[in-house]
C-alpha cells in the first residue's frame, strides 16, 4: 500500500476529491457512457453523519458503492484516512473489511442462520474463533433487538427484522465507517419505524455514518451535513436546517416539494 | 383458535357443496380410467399377433429362469452408475468453478473446459462410447484398464460430466450478484464469497436438474453393453439368443423401472422440501386453492 500525501490539513476519516464514474449505456464496446458522478467532492468526519438526498438516479447508491470500492471509479480520489483507496494496488478487502454497508434490500444471505449471517465476517475475516464470533454476533443480535431469532433463517423474518439483521452483520465488525444506502425504501411503513430507531441509537453513540436516505424526517434527526445530490453532481449542502427547511437553489426545492 | 365457534348455516352449505364436487371428481376421474384402460387392453389382445407375442415377450417362466442373470447384470449398471454419479458431480462442480473464475493463470484450463464442455454436450453418448471403448485400448497404455465395463463408464462419464458442468454452471450464475456485493462489502474475499456464499447457493438452486440428470444416468448406464460389458441388457440379449424369447428384455425393463421409478419420486419429495430457503424466490400466488 503507498500512501499517498493529503491534499491539505488534518484528513477526516472520508475524504472524496473530485469522483468520477461513468457507466456503459448498454452491452458492447461502442455503446456510449453515462456519467453517473461528475466530479463529487464530500468529507465524512469521525463520529459525524452525513446524509445524501436526491432523487433517483441522482448517484447516491453508486456513491456508497464508489466508497465500498463496489465500484471502480474513472477519476478522483477516496482518501481513507489520507490514504487514496481508489488506487488499484491497494487491498481492497482490506479497505472493506474496515466499512460496512447496509443494502435497501438486505442482502442477508438466504442459506445461512440469522446467526451464521452475522458471524461469516468475524470468522472469515477476522479470523475469530467460532465461539467467540458466535458470543459477539449474539450480542449484537440482542443490540438489534433480534436474540430470540439467532436461528432463524432469513426467510422466516419480517422486512423489518430482515433489515435489522443486516444493520447487526454490518457491525459485528465494528466498521469504522457505517454505509446506508436506501435501508428503509423496501419496508412496509409500519415496520420503518424499528429501523430507523435503531439508527437514531447508533447516531447517538457516535458511529460515523455515511447515508443515502428518502426519509427527509430521518435526515434532520440524523444529519450534521446534508448533501443534495442532482446528475451527479453536488448541487447544494449545508446543515439540515440549510439545505431542507430553507433552500437556497430552485432544483433543491422542486425535490422536497415532489416528496410532500 | 376460536373457542365455541359454530360454522354457520352458510358454512356449512358451502362444505357440503364442496364435498359433493370432490366425490363427483372421483366418479369421472374413476370412469375416464376404467375407459382408457379398457380400450388398450381391448386393442391390444384382438390384435392378431398378440397370442404370438404374449408368449415370446411376456412368458412367466422364462422371466423367472433368466431373472438371476439379468439382476446380476444389473448390479453391474448400478455399480457403475454410483461411481459415474459421485465422480461426475465432483468434477462437474469442479469445471463449473473453473470456468466461472477470474484467476488468470487458470486461463489455459478455462480454455479446455469450455471445449471439453461443448464437445461432449454435442458428440451423441453412442458415439462417444464407441470411440472411448475402441479408440482407447488401441493406445495400449499399460495402466489402463481394458474391461469393457470400465471404458463403457469412463464414455458415460466423459458425457455426463460436461453436462453436470453446465447445470452447475447454470446455477453459479442463477446467484443474485447482490449476494457477491454483500460478501464483498464485509471483507471477504472473492474465493471466499464464491465458497460460502455462491456456491452453497448455487449448488440448491440446481438440485432438481442434477438429481434428474443423475436418474438419466443410471438408465444410460445400460449403453455399456454396446462394448460387450455383461450389465442388464446385455445379459438378456444372451439370454434370447437360444430361443428368440424375449422375455429377458422386458425383464431388464422392469428391473431398471423398479429403480429409476422411486428414484425419481425421492428427487421430486427431496426437491420439493429443498424448496425452503433455496433463495431469493418469491412465492406470490402459490397455493391458490380454486
Amino acid at each position: 500500500m503507498i500512501a499517498r500525501p493529503t491534499p491539505d490539513g488534518p484528513a477526516p476519516l472520508l475524504r472524496l476529491r473530485d469522483v468520477r464514474k461513468t457507466f456503459p449505456t448498454g452491452p458492447g464496446r461502442r455503446a456510449g457512457r453515462r456519467t453517473v458522478l461528475d466530479g463529487i467532492d464530500l468529507d465524512v468526519d469521525e463520529h459525524r453523519c452525513v446524509v445524501l438526498v436526491g432523487s433517483s438516479g441522482s448517484g447516491k447508491s453508486t456513491l456508497l458503492r464508489v466508497v465500498d470500492l463496489l465500484e471502480d471509479v474513472d477519476d478522483g480520489q477516496v482518501l481513507l484516512d489520507g490514504v487514496d483507496v481508489a488506487d488499484p494496488w491497494v487491498d481492497a478487502d482490506a479497505v472493506r473489511a474496515r466499512l460496512a454497508m447496509v443494502f435497501q434490500s438486505y442482502n442477508l444471505f438466504p442459506h445461512l442462520s440469522v446467526l451464521d449471517n452475522v458471524t461469516l465476517a468475524p470468522r472469515l475475516v477476522h479470523r475469530r474463533p467460532r465461539s467467540d464470533a458466535e458470543d459477539a454476533g449474539r450480542q449484537m443480535l440482542a443490540r438489534v433487538g433480534l436474540a430470540d431469532k439467532a436461528a432463524s433463517y432469513p426467510d422466516q423474518l419480517s422486512g423489518g427484522e430482515q433489515q435489522r439483521a443486516a444493520i447487526a452483520r454490518a457491525l459485528v465488525g465494528g466498521p469504522e465507517l457505517l454505509l446506508l444506502d436506501e435501508v428503509t425504501s423496501a419496508l412496509d411503513p409500519e415496520l420503518v419505524g424499528e429501523v430507523l430507531d435503531l439508527l437514531l441509537d447508533l447516531r447517538a453513540e457516535g458511529t460515523t455514518m455515511l447515508v443515502a436516505t428518502h426519509e427527509m424526517d430521518f435526515a434532520r434527526q440524523v444529519a450534521d451535513e446534508v448533501v443534495f445530490l442532482h446528475d451527479g453532481r453536488v448541487h447544494e449542502r449545508g446543515t439540515p436546517a440549510e439545505v431542507l427547511d430553507a433552500p437556497q437553489r430552485e432544483r433543491t426545492r422542486e425535490f422536497l416539494r415532489r416528496l410532500r | 383458535m376460536s373457542d365455541g365457534w359454530v360454522p354457520s348455516e352458510r358454512a356449512r352449505e358451502r362444505a357440503a357443496f364442496r364435498r359433493a364436487q370432490h366425490r363427483r371428481a372421483l366418479a369421472v376421474a374413476a370412469v375416464a380410467t376404467a375407459v382408457v384402460l379398457a380400450a388398450v387392453v381391448a386393442v391390444v389382445t384382438t390384435a392378431p399377433g398378440w397370442e404370438r407375442a404374449r408368449e415370446a415377450f411376456f412368458s412367466p417362466q422364462r422371466a423367472w429362469e433368466v431373472l438371476p442373470e439379468v439382476a446380476e447384470g444389473l448390479w453391474l449398471n448400478l455399480r457403475v452408475w454410483v461411481v459415474a454419479s459421485v465422480v461426475g458431480l465432483v468434477i462437474g462442480l469442479a469445471l463449473a468453478v473453473l470456468r466461472t473464475s477470474r484467476i488468470p493463470a487458470l486461463f489455459p484450463a478455462r480454455m479446455l473446459t469450455v471445449l471439453y464442455v461443448d464437445v461432449f454436450r454435442g458428440v451423441p453418448v453412442l458415439l462417444v462410447l464407441l470411440l472411448v471403448g475402441f479408440g482407447l485400448p488401441a493406445l495400449r497404455l499399460e495402466w489402463l484398464p481394458t474391461s469393457a465395463a470400465f471404458l463403457g463408464g469412463l464414455a458415460i462419464l466423459l458425457t455426463y460430466t460436461a453436462y453436470l458442468a453446465e447445470i452447475f454452471r447454470s446455477g453459479i450464475e442463477s446467484v443474485h450478484p447482490s449476494q457477491v456485493a454483500a460478501a464483498r462489502s464485509l471483507g471477504l474475499t472473492r474465493g471466499q464469497a464464491v465458497r460460502k456464499v455462491v456456491l452453497p447457493q448455487a449448488v440448491r438452486n440446481v438440485t432438481a436438474p442434477v438429481a434428474s440428470m443423475l436418474v438419466s444416468l443410471q438408465k444410460d448406464s445400460g449403453l455399456i453393453s454396446i462394448l460387450g460389458a455383461v450389465d442388464a441388457i446385455r445379459a438378456a440379449q444372451i439370454a434370447t439368443t437360444g430361443d428368440y424369447n424375449f422375455t429377458p428384455y422386458v425383464v431388464a425393463g422392469v428391473l431398471f423401472l423398479l429403480i429409476s421409478i422411486p428414484l425419481t419420486r425421492l428427487v421430486d419429495a427431496w426437491s420439493a422440501r429443498q424448496g425452503w430457503r433455496g433463495s431469493l424466490r418469491g412465492v406470490s400466488g402459490a397455493g391458490v386453492v380454486r
